[in-house]
């Protein structure tokens, strides 16, 4: 069962009056959002209303110029990525950014957190705890793998993925981190019908197991199928709010669409 | 008799070089970090341990006549506490400006101990370096077999740490901030502190490096740590493979053995007033050696591939 709206007044996530300009562009201007515990947000908007910008204030990849970021009841706003992450807020990438040389696996085992081993020395002085961190994270990334279809190519360098397979790898990547919270931008653009319902699919379970997503999508039909509750942004600021069916059909949504994207 | 004398003299040069090499490749070949003042932290160690382990000398400033493996350790330390620094200072900066930094620091460090007369012995360098083995001076063979085969558990020894380090879950994260350093950041892993890490631990190899080549030659000038060490020691290491600790060592020895080869066919063919100029050549062979690489194996003769796991 998906969460109501009424459930959200205890944000997980929340952006409050956040603006972030680049030179003369403000790219983000004053727009909040709340994201409630355990919900499947939809965040929409033509091309260049500052969504993925958004993101990157949301993940601590960028630090904003006015404005509050809260994740927890904690406030951090000047919080770096490296951090969020460990207050568990998890984000993937437009473009996928898997470690092309390094194998499925490796790509794997490096989203998992406080492992001993990745401190310096760690693998000399204190083999024992390494190496038990080590195979829990083996266990952990193989069953994701398989969660995610891509135990066959376990060994393989991430650079032969397909575009689809880097989107996947990217998700279960950052599942190793057990997040609370996940952004996800664009998970489902550039994939094949197949594989697009595949990754609909984990979203889907992975939510089902209490974990709340923003969901950043051009494809209406999978927010539609997705998420409850829908915002929209365009030219950086917010242009509606509320249950997806009826957002999506007012008439000001319908003319940013289409009046300013293709 | 004198094929076996050089065949020695010759592994041992080589595995030097291979020492830096291998320090290089945790900071390159793992890391990513564009360091282009291999030569500075050479220098360091060279002269830290040489300071160190000579005899008093009048007009000198050190001469403390320590044990050798006092003077190595130190040149490790000394050369890793250069290397923090310049990390710390340069934590900002990415490839080619790190690249220009790192030069820079090169030239500093270079023109400090051509400068520092009374504590490095200025142009003069410092001479009468203790060599390992000096008690066997007198029987060139046991004296050139020991000295390799000190040289070359050096190397065996560091490889295996470094190989330890680089299969270890730290090296891992190392590889990742190569790959992709935002990534890496938005996967929990702190890019600053593992670059810090890697340029001091590869820092800290290249000073061993440095003291092993000065105890074996006994000598040290500040022309020995001139950029052309730096480009060496590069070519060194995309020859045998970024990434790879094997590599590295194999490019160090292929690389040495053609600068050593062209160097003696130069002195055999070329006439003696024009040997000066024909030195050059020696850098020219290994230029195309290096093109020769990245155009049919970029990756280098072992290339950097993902681990498959030990079957168990």
């Amino acid at each position: 069962m998906p969460p109501s709206i009424a459930d959200s007044f205890a944000p997980i996530l929340s952006a409050t009056a956040i603006t972030k300009r680049f030179a003369g562009l403000v790219a983000v201007d004053g727009m909040s959002l709340a994201l409630g515990r355990g919900e499947m947000l939809g965040l929409v908007g033509p091309n260049g209303a500052g969504k993925t910008t958004l993101f990157n204030l949301l993940a601590g990849s960028l630090t904003p110029d006015a404005g509050a970021i809260h994740l927890a009841g904690a406030e951090v706003s000047r919080e770096g990525a490296s951090r969020r992450i460990a207050r568990g807020l998890g984000r993937t990438f437009q473009i996928p950014r898997p470690f092309p040389a390094m194998s499925v696996m490796d790509n794997m085992l490096v989203g998992a957190q406080g492992q001993t081993g990745e401190r310096l020395g760690a693998g000399l002085f204190a083999p024992l705890r390494t190496r038990r961190d080590e195979r829990a994270a083996r266990e952990q990334a193989a069953a994701l793998l398989a969660f995610v279809s891509l135990t066959h190519l376990a060994n393989e360098p991430a650079r032969v993925l397909s575009g689809g397979q880097r989107k996947l790898l990217e998700l279960a990547r950052l599942l190793m981190a057990d997040p609370t919270v996940l952004l996800l931008d664009e998970p489902a653009a550039g994939v094949n019908p197949a594989l697009m319902d595949t990754i609909a699919a984990r979203i889907a379970d992975i939510n089902a197991n209490g974990v709340s997503v923003l969901l950043i999508e051009h494809n209406i039909e999978l927010i539609r199928a997705l998420c409850p509750r829908v915002v929209v942004m365009a030219s950086g600021r917010l242009l509606a709010e509320g249950p997806a069916e009826a957002v999506l059909a007012q008439p000001d949504v319908v003319a940013a669409y289409l009046g300013e994207a293709v | 008799m004198e094929f076996v004398a050089y065949a020695t003299f010759f592994g041992t040069v080589a595995l030097s070089y291979a020492l830096i090499t291998l320090g290089l490749n945790v900071q390159w070949g793992q890391t990513g970090l564009f360091n282009v003042g291999v030569a500075a932290f050479v220098a360091v160690g060279a002269y830290t341990s040489a300071i160190l382990t000579t005899p008093a000398t009048e007009g000198r400033i050190g001469g403390f006549d320590l044990p050798l493996p006092v003077g190595w350790l130190a040149a490790a330390a000394a050369a890793a506490l250069l290397a923090n620094l310049v990390a710390w200072l340069t934590i900002r900066l990415r490839a080619d400006y790190l690249a220009i930094t790192t030069f820079g620091v090169a030239v500093a460090v270079q023109l400090a101990v051509l400068n520092l007369t009374p504590l490095t012995g200025g142009p003069f360098g410092i001479t009468f370096i203790p060599r390992p083995f000096g008690a066997w001076a007198s029987d060139p063979a046991l004296f050139g077999f020991a000295n390799l085969a000190l040289v070359a558990a050096t190397v065996l020894a560091v490889y295996a740490v470094l190989e330890c380090l680089a299969r270890s879950p730290w090296g891992r994260i190392l590889r990742a901030v190569r790959e992709d350093e935002t990534a890496a950041e938005a996967l929990g892993k702190s890019p600053r502190r593992l670059r810090i890490q890697a340029f001091t631990v590869g820092g800290a190899v290249m000073g061993l490096a440095g003291a092993v080549q000065a105890h074996f030659v006994g000598f040290i000038a500040p022309e020995n740590f001139l950029p052309t060490l730096t480009f060496q020691v590069w070519a060194m290491l995309i020859v045998g493979g970024s990434g790879n600790n094997r590599g590295a060592i194999l490019g160090a020895v292929l690389v040495w053995a053609i600068w050593a080869a062209s160097g003696a066919l130069i002195g055999a063919v070329v006439p003696a007033e024009l040997q000066a100029r024909a030195a050059s050549l020696q850098i020219v062979m290994i230029g195309l050696a290096l093109c020769a690489i990245l155009l049919w194996r970029p990756g280098g003769l072992l290339p950097d591939r993902p681990r498959r796991p030990r079957a168990r």
